[in-house]
């Protein structure tokens, strides 16, 4: 599923922005849903949840973001872009039908169609760190027999600050998934959960006999998230964990994500956490 | 593999031959310093000695070099779709290579194997090498898999003799380089004799037992990384980064948009592990914001995390390094230093 066939691993395809989503009440996360300019391109593009892609925007640079959108959502993709640097910025500032080049898919994945199948699946999310997830959630969804129960817990700073707020009601009410939402302090109108992302995990997260948990977040999240699940005998083995760093080709070759002798964008992002310990911790 | 005997008016005729449809350059000294030169036949006689004080990687990997081409007029109809920048150019013949040099552009083709930027370069640069007969003070090829004789990389391989030179031929286009030559200048069964005894006398190494790549390839990871002696270096060392610019087999890039007037084109430009920003996320967040784990990062790669993923070290023992350094780090000590922990 690589994108191996691509001449030049460099040359991006050309895209346009075809829809913009403010998601978050500070606006400086939107939702870029991108078309490639050719046909051919978008229908031979696919990929895997946990991939990511070069958002490039001649005369600013390239930007490496994980694909929001699943592989089973044809015809568009979606990126979650947080206003951060300078390339990030001049995206928030651009509007729908301008052009964009797409680079990827890049990376590994989640491995949905391997490791992953058969097994509980839990996914612990927070802040912004949901978008992959997100790809990885509806590509689930969209082969639910390939799955056992499938339990999300996502939580953010505030109700404002949550992303995807219409499909997140929406997996609420399924009655094949089970869905935790919190926010950290209670704010007026909020009548969900309450609670750091750890805390509720460790009331809600399933035994781990069977099961995969997939953890993307702040750092200290992760390392919050980890005792409570231990504590009930989860192994470092079943957690799934998609590291970032700063990248420039995305190929394993120009040296600026390695995290000792693995390159984040190449072997990664997604590593087991039991991976991640052998690693020096330099992401 | 073919071996010629050439003599000085050989060399002067193939020179004179080759630069009628090719550039051809070699390390010639000037200001007391060695550097990459054209070269115009009649008037050279034959490489610098030592190796010059910038690698052969400007060759390969230039500086800054051009991916891609892009108009910012919104009036063009390809605005801001870049399109690939890969002019071939002419053939080049870079003379007089050293083997630690000539063996770094087989070591950096190992990263570079889907590049089609590299890879061109290297489909249009032929290596005339020349191997050495005297080791420099700060040399050490023979501790990273290569030799004073060592051959890899090159196309033609030449050893200076007494009146004239023995030819390797190494390969194809080596062989197609030097035309009737080819068939006419056969050495001799005492020459070749001579040449092995050259080859043999120079695996005679001064570095440490075994092959240190393979030793260092058995070593724990966290056991290397959380060695003690790091510390000490990462006091001396500024970071300024010297020795990943001169070395060959550093490789790491940035690559960054440059536009001037609607112009624009994206640009790859050597990069250093040793820069604090080389890391630093959009965020702030740095995962090697000290010094410590970017002096550690250069070695670490070069001597082992290299080595995990594609066998030898990522070192030719050029010396550049150990030449150059303003605070006198020396990789040998820190190839010592490796090899002794348990």
């Amino acid at each position: 599923m690589k994108n191996t066939d691509q001449k030049n691993p460099y040359l991006p395809y050309p895209g346009r922005i075809d829809a913009i989503t403010i998601e978050t009440e500070d606006q400086n996360l939107k939702t870029y849903r991108i078309i490639l300019e050719k046909p051919e391109d978008m229908a031979s593009w696919n990929h895997i949840p946990g991939q990511f892609a070069m958002l490039s925007l001649a005369g600013k640079g390239e930007i490496p973001i994980g694909i929001a959108s699943s592989p089973t959502e044809k015809g568009h993709l979606l990126f979650t872009v947080n206003r951060a640097g300078v390339v990030t910025t001049a995206l928030h500032k651009m509007d729908v039908g301008a052009r964009i080049g797409i680079r990827g898919p890049l990376g590994n994945g989640f491995p949905v169609d391997e490791g992953l199948k058969g097994k509980n699946i839990v996914i612990i999310a927070g802040g912004f760190a949901f978008t992959t997830l997100r790809a990885t959630l509806i590509y689930m969804l969209a082969h639910r027999q390939d799955y056992g129960k499938i339990t999300v817990i996502y939580g953010a700073r505030t109700p404002g600050m949550l992303l995807y707020k219409e499909e997140l009601k929406a997996w609420s009410q399924r009655d094949d998934m089970e869905m935790f939402v919190t926010i950290d302090q209670d704010a007026p109108g909020w009548d969900g959960l309450v609670g750091f992302v750890p805390t509720i995990a460790g009331q809600v997260a399933p035994s781990p006999e069977n099961s995969a948990a997939l953890i993307c977040g702040p750092p200290i999240m992760i390392k919050f998230t980890m005792p409570p699940l231990e504590k009930i005998g989860w192994t470092d083995d079943q957690v799934y964990l998609s590291l970032e760093n700063r990248m420039k080709c995305g190929l394993g070759v120009c040296g600026h994500c390695n995290v000792g002798p693995v390159y984040v964008c190449k072997d990664g992002p997604v590593f087991t956490r039991a991976e991640v310990q052998k690693l020096p911790v330099e992401f | 593999m073919k071996i010629l005997k050439l003599d000085n008016s050989d060399l002067k005729t193939l020179l004179t031959r080759w630069n009628e449809t090719r550039d051809l350059f070699s390390p010639v000294e000037g200001n007391g310093k060695v550097g990459w030169q054209r070269i115009e036949p009649l008037a050279f006689n034959e490489p610098a000695e030592g190796v010059p004080r910038a690698s052969i990687k400007v060759f390969f990997f230039p500086q800054p070099e051009t991916l891609l081409e892009y108009s910012t007029r919104s009036g063009d109809r390809d605005a801001y779709v870049p399109r690939p920048a890969m002019g071939k150019g002419r053939e080049r013949i870079i003379l007089g290579v050293r083997p630690c040099d000539a063996r770094s552009v087989m070591l950096n083709s190992l990263p570079f194997a889907n590049d089609p930027y590299f890879k061109v370069r290297k489909d249009t640069t032929l290596i005339v090498g020349f191997t050495c007969e005297r080791p420099c003070s700060t040399c050490f090829c023979s501790w990273t898999g290569g030799s004073p004789m060592g051959t890899e990389g090159m196309d033609i391989a030449m050893t200076k003799i007494e009146g004239g030179y023995l030819a390797a031929v190494l390969s194809e286009k080596g062989k197609e380089l030097l035309g009737h030559l080819h068939d006419t200048k056969e050495a001799s069964p005492e020459e070749r004799k001579q040449l092995e005894a050259l080859r043999k006398q120079a695996q005679k190494g001064t570095g440490p037992a075994g092959s240190p790549a393979e030793i260092l390839r058995k070593k724990a990871l966290m056991d290397l990384y959380n060695a003690t002696f790091w510390q000490k270096l990462a006091d001396s060392c500024i970071n300024c980064g010297a020795c990943t610019f001169l070395c060959p087999t550093c490789y790491c890039f940035d690559i960054q948009d440059e536009t001037v007037k609607g112009k624009g084109r994206r640009i790859r430009y050597w990069d250093s592990c040793m820069f604090p920003l080389f890391t630093q996320h959009a965020s702030g967040h740095n995962p090697r914001g000290q010094k410590i784990q970017r002096v550690r990062n250069r070695f670490m790669h070069k001597l082992k995390y290299f080595p995990e993923r594609f066998g030898p070290l990522s070192c030719v023992g050029c010396g550049r390094c150990i030449r150059e350094c303003p605070v006198n780090i020396d990789i040998r000590e820190v190839m010592r230093d490796l090899l002794s922990i348990q």
